[in-house]
């Protein structure tokens, strides 16, 4: 069963319609126990950084992620995605999550119409098994004003938008992020999504 | 780099797709839900519903289309019509939809911009806005469906509606919807100079060239339209591979 964690922050209605789709057991919720006893775990989020941070820390839950993004897979999709950094400045300075290093800030690079909507291509950056059958520059829909700053060791493919923008991520263990809406990019996100709970079999 | 979106509209009342699609192996005519799973296969980049029902019942219903599609096309949808309150736009984002189009009650009331992009995130917030040229380089916002002239500038109004948070603007051309004779460059050039959030550009297509030409010539992010998906004069998949031949970077 995969827990698509509830705190109040975005679309996940999509995220588990594209999993009912694929026929992968999942469901809401916001317990530390079911959680816990997910074989993995999705986090979603549109919105800002510091509401974000502020929601999953109302809810309690962040002890419970920190803990279990270290045992099995786990994957952040957009804001979801941005959280699992270190810091964000979207509106502010926020701590993230802190599972992957690096930060979170606005895209600046002049000349470029922000948000970055709409769907652009995957260049892959290293092998993952999270992109099983997914081939270069296979379009997926992306919607952000902010995106990621990391090393490329952490960088699993990216795409180009004035300069590059981190489209997947990895701590290199269990962790994994989505920059781009995987439920929302056709038949490439899809097999993302499919991947991604391939994995837990192998955890 | 980005992909320039090609966007089919629905028009939707009591349920039902109101323009006469027909398309093959649909059994049902004008079932929305079918003709959503149809567009995707063309390869749209996202879909529009616009829901034109007057009554409460027909309300509930649009939204079960919402629902049903959600759960069966994996491209973004945006839904536009009848929304007038932070409820609506929560309502409508819960039964499956990624955004919301605002267009009349965003003028009478801008506020409903600024507080569903504090709540849902610009992202979510697209302004719909249909406007009328009044002199030279000069153009009016008009509410109702093109009925009534706000006598606002429109450059303006998108200042205006970027400052309090919209994501994204859909701006259509009064003048050049329903002529068939391409998209009003003119206008839509003078609002992508006068923003830098993403402006699809809307009425007017009616050749497979109106798209490369409104790509070429301005900088409007996505082209929709409407009767021209309908009534299958062309389908999405034409109008992409011809941009491709054109060196117009599609999906």
């Amino acid at each position: 069963m995969v827990a698509l964690i509830e705190y109040g922050a975005g679309n996940i209605f999509s995220v588990k319609n594209a999993l009912d789709y694929l026929g992968i057991e999942n469901k809401l919720t916001a317990d530390a126990d079911e959680i816990r006893n997910a074989d993995a775990i999705i986090l979603p989020g549109v919105g800002a950084f510091g509401a974000a941070m502020n929601m999953l820390e109302k809810s309690g839950l962040i002890p419970v992620i920190k803990e279990q993004a270290k045992i099995k897979p786990f994957l952040g999709i957009c804001l979801g995605m941005q959280v699992l950094f270190e810091r964000g400045y979207e509106f502010g300075e926020f701590e993230g999550l802190g599972l992957i290093p690096g930060k979170v800030d606005l895209i600046t690079d002049p000349g470029l119409i922000v948000p970055h909507m709409g769907w652009n291509k995957l260049e892959i950056e290293q092998e993952s098994p999270i992109l099983d059958g997914v081939t270069d520059s296979d379009y997926v829909y992306f919607v952000h004003s902010y995106k990621a700053f990391c090393d490329k060791k952490n960088l699993i493919a990216y795409s180009e938008y004035g300069s590059v923008v981190p489209a997947m991520v990895t701590d290199g263990k269990y962790v994994f992020g989505a920059q781009f809406h995987p439920e929302k990019s056709g038949e490439t996100g899809l097999k993302i999504l499919s991947n991604f709970t391939k994995l837990i079999k192998e955890a | 780099m980005l992909a320039k979106r090609i966007i089919p509209c629905l028009d939707v009342r009591d349920g039902k797709v109101v323009k006469g699609v027909n398309f093959e192996g649909i059994k049902e005519v004008g079932d929305p839900v079918a003709c959503a799973e149809e567009y995707n296969k063309q390869g749209a980049d996202e879909i529009v519903f616009y829901d034109i029902t007057a009554s409460y019942e027909g309300r509930g219903v649009f939204l079960d289309v919402v629902r049903e599609t959600a759960k069966k096309v994996f491209v973004p949808l945006t839904v536009g019509g009848g929304i007038k309150t932070v409820d609506d736009i929560r309502e409508t984002l819960r039964a499956g939809a990624d955004k919301v189009s605002v267009n009349s009650q965003a003028v009478k009331n801008p506020q409903l911009i600024k507080d569903g992009a504090d709540i849902f995130g610009s992202q979510c917030i697209c302004v719909g806005i249909d406007a009328k040229k009044i002199g030279d380089g000069k153009w009016t916002v008009y509410i109702n469906g093109g009925r009534v002239d706000m006598k606002l500038d429109l450059i303006e109004w998108v200042k205006k509606v970027q400052e309090l948070g919209a994501g994204e603007i859909c701006l259509n051309s009064i003048d050049a919807d329903g002529t068939k004779e391409g998209f009003d460059i003119e206008m839509l050039k003078a609002v992508c100079d006068a923003c830098t959030i993403p402006v699809i550009a809307s009425g007017g297509a009616g050749k497979i060239n109106d798209f490369y030409e409104v790509f070429e010539k301005t900088n409007a992010t996505a082209a929709l339209a409407a009767s021209l998906f309908h009534f299958k004069e062309l389908t999405v998949g034409e109008v992409k591979e011809y941009c491709k031949g054109k060196n117009v970077l599609v999906r």
